[in-house]
């Protein structure tokens, strides 16, 4: 196998495995009474460009399987025969086994003949249900382009013409059904083409590295414009007005530039979201259980390098609330619940941090029964351990409380590495449960390389960003409305509402410039609950900042839970808004 | 070539520390010399614009951020009070690079970068130098100067320096 065909190969791999991730989420998508047009299409052009690619490069076992799909598909967008439910499994199921069938051509462990062949019987049989019995329709013209490529394989073409399409998928790896395949790519080719303008999805492959260098030199790039507009403020305006006008356009497209650049490691959470459908929706059949996957926050956006490693844990998480979570219809109709259960999945960003949480009304843990296992498992535990507590006992290594160890989960190997993953991205987790009414489990991810959208204020010579997620109001305190409780606490009236004054410059040890808080700003804010007003001089601006970890070269400060790196080449610090709360509270215990 | 003669070095200074290489970049504090292994230095940059951290020491002058890594900046002359903690055309920041850990210093200038043969080492005074002996690989003994050879790497990672959380 020469290079330089690899190099071809790479892109077939990147591309089939983009159109057969399309082809199922429009497969899910379909609705059953009324298949949107639109989507059958989508999943038809899928088939046939994976049809092509394979065929071009001699994936017999991809093309044959492909062809009998995109000829029913065809039918099917073409209203010959009504979409069923049993037939998107169908599809779906062969999806799956093309992937596995090109996770094979990759190299990697191949597709399992007997889930081929089952498949393969499965499309025949809709094949004669849907009252087709002629070959493939689309097949004679293909034929006809072929002329040129297909008399060098004269006999073998000949042969082809016979071939019923499951005929061809069952030979699929013998040499005439490669001959067939690359006839059509001729054809198929020029639909691709054609279609090449249109919504076609495409991307690159680039190195995270480059992409970081790439952030860092516009960062530099960014600076160097800011010292040149420092310096031609103070040239004539009137002479040099050409330079000025460049240096503004200079201005705006760095800008752009940087903006552009900064979001392109940035990802929407959904990549990761978009897979539950389907797997929520196969467990639950095998468990013969009726759960509904609802997704909230998938717009969240989280750096690339995050949302790889969160898939696994994830899934893992997700599987574990479907087979020990949520109960079975019948089980749920005597506790009086609704015989569907559902299962949450949002992403959100929580004070700077992206939390996703995995939620269920499912059994909830049972106390009881960890405590035991996990005395039988030497563990020390006592009786009056906090919830909390028993709770994370199912993260030590080999715990498993199920009654029933199934193929989805319950062998104890798991949550140990949930929780290994996720602490190796510098994350936790949280978990809260009822026992009868379901389990929450809450992922707190950090802010490294997260963005965040935050407001700018100043207090003193210094200049903070506050996390937007956090701010509710921001008010000009009137005079009368600020008490002093105990010497050391400051209250604010807000709203008929005593909310606890934040003091930046007295936790920072900072000259603010207003001396009297109704002289100065309050940022009202709701950290996880509690409420506060924090008093800064003066708000500067909305920004969206990139995060910047301080603690991989500076040890951690107390109040701050990040910094970021402003247009003018400046680092800002990041407050850590719940901890300045706690911080003001605990003053106010203190001083009491 | 050079290691062996590095490891002899360091074997005659102290056994316990192994020497990179004997290239050692010299700056200056106050009037004392010192030098540090080239191998930790990423790079030296002039002295300039720095955002302060809130509540640091004041040796900790703040952080600069170093195309897209935040980088505290740390005044060795204020840590060890030495000469004045002047800013001026000289002053310039060292940055390090220990082990990954990327911190700046600031230092009165630096001069040169020399090679050390054994035989101008000599081992670290008990006492009398304003940096414990602990931190010191040993002296270097160049023409008519005295240089302090100081190991970067364990003076910056100690709890004394406040930087790194200590792990």
């Amino acid at each position: 196998m020469n290079t330089d065909l690899e190099q071809f190969y790479e892109i077939f791999f990147e591309e089939a495995g983009e159109l057969l991730a399309e082809m199922e989420t429009r497969l899910l998508n379909l609705d059953i009474l009324s298949p949107d047009p639109e989507d059958l299409n989508a999943i038809f052009r899928a088939a046939h460009s994976i049809k092509g690619g394979a065929g071009t490069f001699g994936f017999t076992d991809m093309a044959g399987l492909t062809h009998v799909l995109e000829s029913l598909l065809d039918r099917l967008r073409k209203g010959e025969f009504e979409l069923r439910a049993e037939m998107v499994d169908i599809f779906l199921h062969a999806r799956d086994v093309l992937r596995d069938q090109l996770n094979g051509h990759k190299g990697n462990s191949s597709a399992d003949p007997t889930e081929m062949e089952a498949v393969n019987r499965k499309l025949k049989e809709l094949e004669m249900d849907t009252g087709s019995n002629h070959a493939a329709p689309e097949y004679p013209p293909a034929i006809d382009q072929t002329t040129e490529a297909a008399a060098a394989h004269g006999e073998k073409a000949e042969n082809r013409i016979l071939l019923s399409p499951n005929d061809l998928v069952n030979s699929g790896v013998k040499p005439p059904a490669r001959a067939a395949v690359s006839a059509s790519h001729s054809k198929q080719s020029a639909d691709h083409s054609a279609s090449s303008s249109g919504n076609e999805s495409s991307s690159i492959r680039v190195s995270v590295e480059k992409v970081d260098q790439m952030i860092n030199l516009v960062g530099e790039l960014a600076i160097t414009q800011t010292i040149l507009a420092q310096t031609a403020s103070q040239i004539d305006s009137v002479i040099y007005e050409k330079l000025l006008n460049g240096l503004n356009q200079l201005e705006r497209n760095t800008r752009d530039l940087q903006e552009a650049v900064m979001s392109i490691r940035m990802m929407p959470i959904n990549f990761v979201f978009s897979r539950f459908p389907r797997v929520v929706r196969e467990i639950a059949s095998r468990l013969g259980k009726q759960v509904d996957l609802k997704i909230a926050g998938e717009g969240t956006e989280l750096d690339k390098g995050l949302i790889e490693k969160i898939t696994d844990p994830l899934t893992h998480l997700i599987r574990n609330s479907l087979d020990h979570g949520i109960e079975t219809p019948e089980k749920r109709k005597t506790l009086g619940k609704p015989e569907r259960g559902t299962i949450i999945l949002r992403a959100s960003h929580q004070g700077g941090s992206v939390v996703i949480e995995v939620m269920d009304d499912g059994a909830g843990l049972n106390r009881d029964k960890i405590l035991v296992r996990a005395q039988s498992r030497g563990l020390p535990v006592s009786e009056n351990m906090t919830d909390q507590a028993v709770w994370m006992l199912i993260f030590e290594a080999g715990f498993s409380t199920a009654d029933v160890v199934t193929d989805v989960s319950g062998r104890g190997v798991g949550m140990d590495v949930v929780k290994r993953n996720i602490e190796e991205l510098d994350g936790r987790v949280e978990i809260d449960s009822v026992t009868g009414k379901g389990t929450k489990i809450s992922i707190h991810l950090p802010l490294t390389l997260a963005i965040l959208d935050g407001l700018s204020v100043s207090v003193g010579d210094q200049m903070f960003i506050i996390p937007l997620a956090y701010i509710t109001e921001l008010l000009k305190p009137a005079a009368e409305d600020i008490r002093i409780i105990r010497d050391q606490g400051r209250v604010v009236q807000v709203h008929g509402e005593c909310l606890p004054v934040v003091a930046l410059h007295e936790i920072f040890n900072l000259e603010s410039a207003a001396q009297q808080i109704h002289e100065g700003i309050l940022v009202i804010l709701d950290a996880e609950g509690s409420k506060a007003a924090m008093f800064v001089d003066t708000l500067i601006d909305q920004h969206q900042v990139v995060i910047k970890s301080l603690e991989n070269n500076y040890r951690r400060i107390q109040g701050v839970s990040g910094a970021t790196i402003m247009g003018d080449g400046s680092v800002a610090l990041i407050l850590d808004v719940a901890g300045l709360v706690n911080i003001t509270k605990q003053r106010m215990v203190n001083a009491a | 070539m050079l290691l062996t003669q590095a490891a002899a070095t360091s074997e005659s200074l102290n056994p316990a520390r192994d020497l990179a290489s004997n290239k050692f970049l010299i700056f200056r504090l106050g009037k004392e010399g010192y030098g540090i292994e080239i191998l930790k230095v990423q790079e030296i940059r002039r002295y300039g614009a720095i955002s302060r951290i809130v509540n640091s020491p004041e040796f900790i002058k703040g952080v600069i951020n170093l195309r897209g890594v935040i980088v505290p900046i740390v005044d060795m002359r204020i840590k060890f009070n030495l000469g004045k903690a002047l800013y001026d055309q000289f002053t310039v920041v060292i940055i390090l690079n220990l082990s990954g850990r990327v911190i700046g210093i600031v230092v009165d200038g630096v001069s040169d970068v020399i090679n050390l043969d054994t035989e101008q080492l000599r081992p670290a005074p008990e006492f009398g130098e304003v940096i414990d002996a602990e931190y010191i690989f040993g002296l270097g003994a160049v023409e008519e100067r005295m240089l302090t050879l100081v190991d970067i790497e364990k003076l910056m990672s100690s709890p004394d320096m406040g930087i790194l959380e200590q792990r």
